[in-house]
């Protein structure tokens, strides 16, 4: 599987970050609230204007149709949208098998009838955790998750923590992971880097 | 059957009932008052002076002089969709997206309907041409500025159901699809709307007039459903490309939504 590679990433306040991923690598990103954390990773989705270059692997951004690359360098914003009435449509057919999805349902705590339910039967946190799964379904090569526990109690976010990590190493995802919490980027990360002012800065290099 | 001709001092009677509902609105408060008089007031000047460009044109009735006139029509209708947006796109791009939408739809239709199918000579005869192409512009100028009001202001408010749609990989296509189908009905439905009552609860405008004016019903039967059939053919195109066109505005080359290209309300 590819790494994803950002060679002077600029947008906001950030300055040519150039930063390299591995497969199956969870970066964690943080960084005080407006310092451009979820720009960047908007930047990284090709979803703003922003400066350098991004590969994944030997493709290069600009050398795909937007929704090419995004299908493969795939984004999980913090508040989820939800557009059709019942949850099961907002996953396509093509995605995964019955036995995979209910597996994916069961590690995260879901209900597994939970796609026949409207989607406005979710509470905030199920949305989270479904967002996710959204997205993993539809086989991406790379994931750019903005704060994914954030509405979680502690139990769901080692459930989602430990599925992520599972499906991160099976699927050899690299990963750009933005998040506040510091014992939870001890957990899950293998390097931490925070935005500080136009750098982004070496926290820790490895666990 | 002659004509009557409407003297000035009996249209004064109407305007009178103007007044009265200005002065109870007023008293109401219902904050109508000043929009009500201002636009009486201009229907009352625009349309004698348009009285007065219509027998001096049906007088010349020359091909450069018919054109004018349809150039000017096309150009404050321009305005007009413009001036109907909560949220214009930037760069004069509503007025030429919307402009450019009437002018192939009505233009085009109205042509055809003049030289294919009702046939004056000569085609561009002004006691043809121009009504024709009022009551085009009139319709399709409500349809495109509806839809283009509606596609923009869902755009807006849906914002981050688009962006997510194009995080998960979908084309701009699909991740607007329904906003689109939306604007477009909610610019088609006038048209529609009142073709389905014609006849029943409505009796059209055109058709109307030429009975007063003593045409046989029958024959003003047959200008309504042909003007009402162009009518809705012009709306529909006019709509239609208001809202690929403006849709396709808001994103760029990456397919990303663009809602820097629309200012504020």
């Amino acid at each position: 599987m590819a790494e994803l590679r950002l060679e002077h990433l600029s947008v906001g306040a950030v300055k040519s970050a150039s930063i390299t991923i591995a497969s199956a690598e969870i970066l964690c990103l943080s960084g005080r609230s407006g310092s451009g954390k979820s720009r960047l990773l908007r930047a990284v989705a090709d979803l703003e204007p922003h400066g350098g270059r991004i590969w994944l692997g030997g493709t290069e951004q600009t050398t795909v149709p937007g929704h090419i690359w995004r299908r493969q360098v795939m984004m999980v914003p913090a508040d989820s949208q939800w557009w059709a009435d019942r949850v099961g449509e907002h996953f396509t057919v093509t995605d995964l098998s019955a036995a995979t999805l209910n597996a994916g349902l069961d590690q995260l705590g879901l209900d597994r009838d939970v796609m026949h339910w409207p989607v406005s039967r979710l509470s905030s946190g199920e949305k989270q955790r479904l967002a996710l799964l959204r997205a993993v379904a539809r086989k991406p090569s790379a994931l750019l998750l903005d704060e994914p526990t954030a509405n979680l109690d502690s139990e769901a976010v080692a459930r989602v923590e430990a599925w992520l990590q599972r499906e991160i190493v099976a699927r050899q995802l690299p990963v750009i992971w933005v998040a506040h919490d510091r014992q939870q980027i001890t957990r899950v990360g293998d390097r931490h880097l925070a935005i500080r002012g136009s750098a982004v800065e070496v926290v820790d290099g490895s666990h | 059957m002659e004509v009557i001709d409407l003297q000035w001092w009996k249209l004064a009677l109407a305007a009178v009932m103007i007044l009265l509902l200005a002065v109870f609105s007023h008293l109401a408060r219902l904050g109508i008052t000043r929009s009500l008089l201002v636009s009486a007031l201009r229907t009352v000047v625009q349309l004698s002076l348009i009285g007065l460009v219509l027998e001096a044109l049906f007088a010349s009735a020359g091909l450069f002089w018919v054109g004018l006139m349809a150039l000017i029509m096309l150009l404050v209708a321009g305005r007009e969709v413009m001036a109907r947006q909560q949220r214009r796109l930037t760069g004069g791009w509503t007025w030429g997206i919307g402009t450019g939408a009437m002018f192939l739809s009505s233009f085009t239709v109205t042509v055809l309907t003049l030289t294919v199918v009702i046939g004056p000579a000569p085609w561009y005869a002004p006691q043809y041409a121009i009504p024709l192409l009022g009551m085009m512009l009139g319709n399709t100028m409500t349809g495109v500025a509806l839809s283009l009001d509606r596609l923009t202001e869902s755009f807006w408010r849906q914002r981050a159901v688009i962006e997510n749609r194009l995080m998960l990989g979908e084309t701009w296509h699909q991740a607007v699809a329904d906003i689109r189908k939306d604007a477009m009905r909610g610019g088609m439905m006038p048209s529609i709307n009142a073709m389905a009552a014609a006849g029943i609860v409505s009796l059209p405008g055109m058709m109307t007039g030429q009975i007063l004016a003593g045409s046989p019903p029958s024959v003003a039967v047959k200008y309504q459903i042909l003007i009402m059939l162009t009518i809705t053919v012009g709306t529909g195109f006019g709509a239609l490309m208001a809202v690929a066109w403006g849709s396709r505005r808001l994103f760029d080359d990456r397919e990303r939504l663009r809602l820097d290209r629309l200012s504020g309300s």
